[in-house]
């Protein structure tokens, strides 16, 4: 089993709940894609020379400032349950976990990690520059993927074209390649039946939206996460720009939507968010969906201060570690144990109540 | 009208054929179109982009009949049938090689075709032997990003290897 604890902050700084607009936005994730120059794509790579671009890029990074002390997880050498893990906390693809429907890992897949930053190797392409942060934090995420793109791209030739820009091997990502996600809670405008008036009116302003894991994931607990759609004809700072705006936006009509649910059915949201923390609070059993949804309400209730007890970094923490793969990691039993539901209750009980006691 | 291959089915694949200088026209149902090789527009393929190459294919093949699809990539042997297939090129070299249809998928996809982000430049890669023997230059540079995210553990190791080497 892999020591997580490795990682400075246990790879999950991100979910503190101390980035701006934490009781809205989990997180913001950037991710740049590379390829190195004069090599086929990662469809293409054999497995020797999946090996060596390996080499190649962790040799470059171990002489960066800041990959330099960087963890490496080989993901086609851990059993399913760890690679589960790294991916419930963000840090690789369900395709590089190889968590797809076939359930490989590919040769060679591995990720780098070092504090809020990582890189994840032979994945769709040959490197996948990511860096995680609290709240809805664009600008300072970018900064620091992007300082970490010229540190690589002094040591590395990535595949660059005049008119293309970076080349990827999707022609989805050419361009800049940045892929910049908002991770963000919006329950308000679920219960007021607003969200598909939104996410299409996102879709119509060239950004799209992906549930709590990314790619191909639903959404669930009224977790989106909110992303640009293209990467070439506008500059990093043009598409972060735009996300940002939108977000701000998609946050404001989030907030209206509160404010038109306790005005106009106080009662009922009340019993609503008040019934989600009873159910949390002494339920026995609790399947990963239901938890979520249950944990939606509550967070929701937190968030209007309608629950004072409960912080939002115990919301956080309730969220990542009730997932299958850290649930079983904790309890030492296998994700598909048939008494996870039970021992996920169990949990959720223990952390409530402490968090109960500390405050009150 | 019913399918001329089995005869059970509706019709609903037209192919039209130019065999020894004939044209002929087939009237196929979904089932025996697909046993024939032969998409329907209803077999949505499994990639996301699926749908647009899908597309895409059939407009490179009424625009240009001559056998473009069937092309290879001279660095990678990746066809644009490839592409359609798997939605993922083979090398960096395809963007060259199928540089016409991929412009046309670009501007498509993005809106655009020319990249105006952040420019890549080879000048920016150091020799690979520095990459196993920093120079000062090298090392200076990572002293001032090491003092720059205050990383001061690391900044005062670099200023020793780099007494070192001066």
């Amino acid at each position: 089993m892999i020591d997580l604890s490795l990682l400075t902050d246990g790879g999950v700084g991100w979910l503190d709940a101390s980035g701006p607009s934490s009781h809205l936005v989990l997180s913001t994730r950037i991710r740049l894609a590379r390829n190195l120059a004069g090599r086929v794509f990662q469809g293409r790579n054999s497995e020797t020379e999946r090996e060596d671009i390996l080499e190649t890029v962790e040799r470059a990074a171990r002489d960066t400032v800041l990959l330099r002390r960087a963890i490496k997880f080989r993901l086609d050498g851990l059993e399913r349950t760890d690679r589960q893990l790294l991916h419930e906390r963000h840090l690789v693809s369900k395709e590089l976990a190889g968590l797809d429907a076939d359930g490989r890992v590919r040769s060679g897949a591995s990720l780098l990690v070092q504090d809020r930053l990582g890189v994840m190797l032979n994945e769709e392409d040959h490197l996948r520059l990511q860096g995680l942060h609290s709240g809805f934090a664009l600008d300072a995420a970018y900064a620091e993927v992007d300082r970490l793109d010229a540190e690589l791209g002094q040591r590395l030739a990535f595949a660059f074209h005049s008119e293309f820009g970076y080349l990827t091997s999707c022609p989805t990502n050419v361009g800049t390649g940045l892929r910049a996600s908002v991770l963000i809670h919006l329950p308000g405008l679920v219960l007021t039946k607003e969200i598909s008036k939104v996410l299409q009116g996102l879709a119509q302003v060239g950004l799209t939206f992906r549930g709590l894991y990314g790619e191909g994931s639903e959404v669930v607990g009224n977790f989106f996460q909110l992303s640009n759609q293209t990467t070439l004809g506008s500059s990093e700072y043009e598409l972060l720009d735009h996300l940002g705006k939108m977000v701000r936006q998609v946050m404001d009509y989030e907030e209206q939507a509160r404010q038109v649910l306790l005005r106009d059915a106080p009662a009922i949201i009340e019993d609503k968010v008040w019934r989600a923390y009873g159910l949390l609070r002494y339920a026995r059993a609790l399947s990963f969906e239901e938890a979520m949804n249950l944990l939606s309400g509550v967070r929701l209730g937190v968030g209007v201060n309608l629950i004072p007890d409960v912080g939002m970094y115990t919301m956080n923490k309730l969220l990542v570690y009730t997932q299958p793969a850290h649930l079983a990691v904790a309890e030492g039993v296998a994700p598909n144990d048939p008494d996870l539901p039970l021992r996920r209750a169990q949990f959720v009980r223990k952390v409530l109540e402490s968090e109960v006691g500390r405050r009150g | 009208m019913s399918c001329e291959q089995c005869h059970e089915r509706e019709a609903v694949i037209h192919l039209t054929q130019i065999v020894n200088e004939q044209v002929t026209t087939l009237h196929l149902c979904e089932r025996c179109a697909a046993d024939k090789g032969v998409e329907s527009p209803g077999s949505v393929p499994k990639t996301p982009l699926g749908t647009f190459l899908a597309a895409m294919g059939q407009e490179i093949a009424t625009e240009s009949p001559a056998p473009r699809s069937g092309e290879n990539c001279p660095r990678c042997g990746g066809t644009l049938q490839d592409f359609r297939e798997s939605g993922r090129l083979g090398c960096p070299d395809c963007y060259r090689s199928f540089e016409a249809p991929l412009r046309d998928l670009l501007r498509r996809l993005h809106g655009s075709t020319h990249h105006v982000g952040e420019r890549y430049s080879e000048k920016q890669i150091s020799l690979p032997a520095a990459l196993n023997r920093p120079q000062a230059a090298d090392l200076r540079e990572q002293l001032r990003l090491a003092v720059e995210t205050e990383n001061f553990e690391l900044a005062a190791e670099l200023r020793d290897r780099l007494r070192v080497l001066e």
